[in-house]
C-alpha cells in the first residue's frame, strides 16, 4: 500500500505547476512590493508634509511624526495586550446558554488566583512549569560553557575564522530546522532493524543497546535542551571571543612568566576580565530559553513529560480555547523574566550615567 | 531581547603594531594550547557541523528506504538521489499526496519576511533619531520603557493582539497584512534600541552644523541620519531577516493556510512518522538554504549587530 502511494507521487518538474500557482504567487509578491512602496511613500509624504509647516510648530510636529508610529504601535500592540492578558489571567471565560433566552453567551468573570492555583496544582501543568525552569537553568549554563571553552581553545589558532563560522552557523538555522536535524536524524530510534539515527548507530558501533532518546523521561527533556544549546553556543562563543580579545595580552604574559598554568590563567585572568560579558550572555540566553516553543512543538509536541510553558500556552490559547489559563501561563513566563528586566534597566542607566 | 553590553572590541584579531609584542603574545599562546584543548575544539567543531551534513545526506535517501536504511548505507550502495527535492518542492509536501508543494511556502516565507524587515527598520530609525538627538519631555522614560519591552515574552501579547487584528476589529488576522503588523510590533523595541545606540554616536558637530544652516528634523533625517546609519541598518536588517524567516510562533498565531511560511508545514510533518516522513529532511534543508546564504555572505554585519549590544528572542 505504501509503495503505491509513493509511486503516485511521481516526480514532476517546475513547469508542471499550474498557471494558477504562478498567478497566485505572483500576486502575493506584487502585494508585498506594493505594500513596501506604499509604506515608504506614505512615510516620506508625511515627513515632507510636516516640513512645509512654517514657524515654531514645525519642530514639534516633526518630532511627533518621528516618534508617534513607534509609540502607538507599541502601546496598542504590546503594552495594552500585556495588561489585557494579565487581567484575563484573573478571570474565567464561560460559554453557556443564557437561562432566560437560551442563547449561548460568553461571559468573563473574575476568579482571582484560580487559574494560577490550577497551574501549580494540576500535575501536568506543574510539570510543564518545572521543565521550563530546567530549560531556563541548563540552556544558558551549557551554551555559555561550551561557547567559552571553544572561544578560548581556538583563540588565535590557525583558521580561527573558519572554526568560528562552523559553530556559529546553527544561528542561521531555524529552531524548526534544528529540531528536524536532531529529532528526526540524530535521536532517531528504530525498535527493529538497522538504527538509522546517528547517535544510536554510534551506540551500536561501540556495543551499546539502542536508546529511545525522546521517550525516556526525564532525560528526554535534556536531549531537547541540547538542541537549543547547539544553536545558542555560537552566539555565546562570538560575543565571548570578542571580549577575550579585549583582555590585554600583557596580563597573560606576566602571569605566564610568574609560572601560572593555562588553567590558572583562565580562571584568574580571563574569566574575571570578561565577567560582565559572561553575565550579559547568560541573561540573554536565559530569556531566549524561556520563550522558545518551536523545539518542543516540532519534536515531541509535549509528549512523555517534555512539555514547557511556552508550548502549553500556545496549545491552551489557540488549540484548546482555554485562553484564561493560557494567559496565566504567559504571565508566569513574564514573572520568570522580571529579574532580568530590572537588571537590564539598571545596567542601562549605569551606562547612560557614564556617558 | 537585548541587554546593554560593555564596550566591545572588534571580532577580527587585533593587529599588533610591534613585532616584539607579537612574539610575546604568540609565546603566551603556545603555553595555552595543550593537545587536550585542541582535541576538545575539534570535537566541538565536529558536533556542531556533522548534524547539518547528516540532514543533507538523509534528504537524499529514496522514500522507500527511508525507514529501514541509514544514509551511510545508502551512500555505500550508491542509492542516494535528488528526487526528494523535486518531489517536495514541485509536487506536494504534507501528510497526503494532495498537499501543496513546498515552493508555495517558499514564496510565503519571502512575502512574509521582506516587508517585516522593512517596516520596523524604517519606523525604528525615525524613533531612534528622535530619542538620540531631539530633547523632549519624557524622552528618557519612554526610551527605558522601550528598552525594557525587549524582554517581555511575546506570549504575553498574543491573545489580545490576535483579537485586535481579528475579524471583529481590523480583520487582518490570517492575512499577510496581519502577520507583517505583528512582526513589526515585536521587532520595534530591538530596532529602536539598536539603531539608537548607533545614531547617538554620530558626531554632534555634524548635526549641529546642519542645524545652524536651518535644517529641519525632516531634512536632517534624510540628509544625515539615513546615509550615516546604513551600516547599523544592514546589521539590524540581517538580524530581523533571520528572525522572521525562521519564526514559527508569530506566523502560526497570526497567519493562515494562505500565509504559512516554511517552518509551519515542516514543524507539523516532523512529528508525523508516517509514510511521508522522508519528505521532512529535504524540506528542512530547503528552508535553510536562503538563511545560510545570507548568513555566510553577510556574517560580518551580523556579528557587528550582535556586538552592538543586543540579540533578541
Amino acid at each position: 500500500m505504501g509503495s503505491t502511494a509513493l509511486s503516485g507521487r511521481s516526480v514532476i518538474a517546475a513547469g508542471d505547476l499550474g498557471a494558477d500557482f504562478w498567478a497566485s504567487q505572483g500576486q502575493n509578491l506584487l502585494f508585498a512590493a506594493v505594500a513596501i512602496i506604499a509604506f515608504i511613500a506614505i512615510v516620506a509624504l508625511i515627513m515632507f508634509g510636516a516640513d512645509l509647516i512654517k514657524g515654531g510648530a514645525r519642530d514639534k510636529v516633526q518630532l511627533v511624526v518621528l516618534v508617534a508610529p513607534v509609540l502607538l504601535l507599541l502601546g496598542v500592540g504590546l503594552i495594552y495586550p500585556a495588561v489585557d492578558t494579565t487581567w484575563l489571567s484573573f478571570n474565567e471565560i464561560t460559554n453557556e446558554p443564557d437561562p432566560d433566552t437560551g442563547i449561548f453567551t460568553t461571559t468573563m468573570s473574575f476568579v482571582g488566583l484560580d487559574n494560577y492555583r490550577f497551574a501549580f496544582s494540576d500535575p501536568s501543568t506543574l510539570r510543564t512549569i518545572l521543565n521550563t525552569f530546567v530549560w531556563m537553568i541548563l540552556v544558558p549554563l551549557l551554551s555559555t560553557g561550551f561557547g567559552l571553552a571553544y572561544a578560548v581553545f581556538i583563540d588565535r589558532a590557525k583558521g580561527e575564522k573558519v572554526l568560528k563560522s562552523l559553530v556559529f552557523m546553527p544561528m542561521a538555522i531555524s529552531l524548526v530546522g534544528a529540531s528536524v536535524i536532531w529529532g528526526n536524524i540524530m535521536y532517531d530510534y528504530n525498535q527493529v532493524g538497522e538504527q538509522t539515527g546517528m547517535l544510536n548507530a554510534l551506540r551500536e558501533l561501540v556495543g551499546l543497546d539502542p536508546y529511545n532518546f525522546l521517550r525516556d523521561s526525564p532525560w528526554n527533556t535534556f536531549w531537547l535542551i541540547i538542541i537549543l544549546v547547539w544553536i545558542q553556543t555560537g552566539f555565546a562563543m562570538v560575543i565571548l571571543s570578542a571580549a577575550i580579545k579585549g583582555v590585554p595580552a600583557e596580563m597573560n604574559e606576566a602571569a605566564s612568566l610568574d609560572g601560572a598554568s593555562a588553567w590558572q590563567r583562565f580562571w584568574r585572568i580571563t574569566v574575571p576580565s570578561i565577567r560582565s560579558t559572561i553575565v550579559v550572555v547568560l541573561t540573554t540566553i536565559t530569556i531566549m530559553a524561556l520563550k522558545v516553543y518551536d523545539i518542543v512543538r516540532t519534536v515531541t509536541q509535549g509528549r512523555d513529560n517534555t512539555d514547557i510553558v511556552a508550548n502549553r500556552m500556545y496549545v491552551l490559547s489557540f488549540v484548546e480555547g482555554r485562553e484564561a489559563l493560557g494567559a496565566a501561563l504567559a504571565v508566569i513566563l513574564f514573572i520568570f523574566v522580571i529579574p532580568v528586566v530590572v537588571y537590564n534597566v539598571r545596567s542601562l542607566n549605569k551606562v547612560k550615567e557614564t556617558h | 531581547m537585548s541587554v546593554t553590553m560593555p564596550p566591545q572590541h572588534p571580532v577580527e584579531d587585533p593587529k599588533p603594531t610591534e613585532g616584539k609584542s607579537l612574539t610575546k603574545a604568540a609565546k603566551a599562546k603556545n603555553n595555552l594550547t595543550s593537545p587536550w584543548a585542541t582535541a576538545a575544539a575539534i570535537i566541538i567543531a565536529m558536533v556542531w557541523t556533522i548534524p547539518t551534513v547528516a540532514l543533507f545526506m538523509t534528504s537524499l535517501i529514496p522514500g522507500d528506504r527511508y525507514r529501514t536504511d541509514a544514509w551511510w548505507t545508502v551512500l555505500a550502495d550508491g542509492g542516494l538521489t535528488f528526487d526528494n527535492f523535486n518531489q517536495v518542492l514541485f509536487d506536494s509536501f504534507g501528510d497526503n499526496s494532495t498537499a501543496p508543494p513546498l515552493l508555495e511556502y517558499v514564496f510565503n516565507s519571502i512575502v512574509v519576511t521582506v516587508p517585516s524587515v522593512v517596516f520596523p527598520v524604517v519606523l525604528g530609525l525615525m524613533a531612534a533619531y528622535a530619542f538620540a538627538w531631539i530633547p523632549f519631555r519624557g524622552s528618557n522614560f519612554l526610551f527605558v520603557l522601550i528598552f525594557a519591552l525587549q524582554v517581555v515574552p511575546l506570549q504575553l501579547a498574543l491573545i489580545p493582539l490576535l483579537r485586535l487584528l481579528g475579524p471583529e476589529n481590523l480583520g487582518l488576522a490570517g492575512e499577510f497584512g496581519g502577520v507583517w503588523i505583528a512582526h513589526t510590533i515585536f521587532a520595534l523595541p530591538l530596532s529602536v534600541f539598536l539603531l539608537h545606540n548607533f545614531v547617538s554616536h554620530i558626531p554632534r558637530e555634524v548635526l549641529e552644523a546642519a542645524r545652524v544652516d536651518g535644517a529641519s528634523h525632516t531634512q536632517m533625517f534624510f540628509r544625515i541620519i539615513i546615509p550615516l546609519s546604513l551600516p547599523a541598518v544592514a546589521s539590524l536588517a540581517i538580524f530581523q531577516f533571520l528572525w522572521v524567516w525562521n519564526d514559527l510562533l508569530v506566523s502560526a498565531v497570526f497567519g493562515s493556510a494562505n500565509t504559512y511560511p516554511l517552518t509551519y508545514p515542516i514543524s507539523n510533518l516532523a512529528g508525523d512518522y508516517g509514510q511521508y516522513a522522508y519528505l521532512v529532511p529535504p524540506a528542512a534543508f530547503i528552508s535553510m538554504i536562503i538563511p545560510l546564504i545570507v548568513f555566510f555572505s553577510l556574517q560580518r554585519y551580523f556579528v557587528r549587530g550582535l556586538l552592538a549590544g543586543s540579540t533578541k528572542g
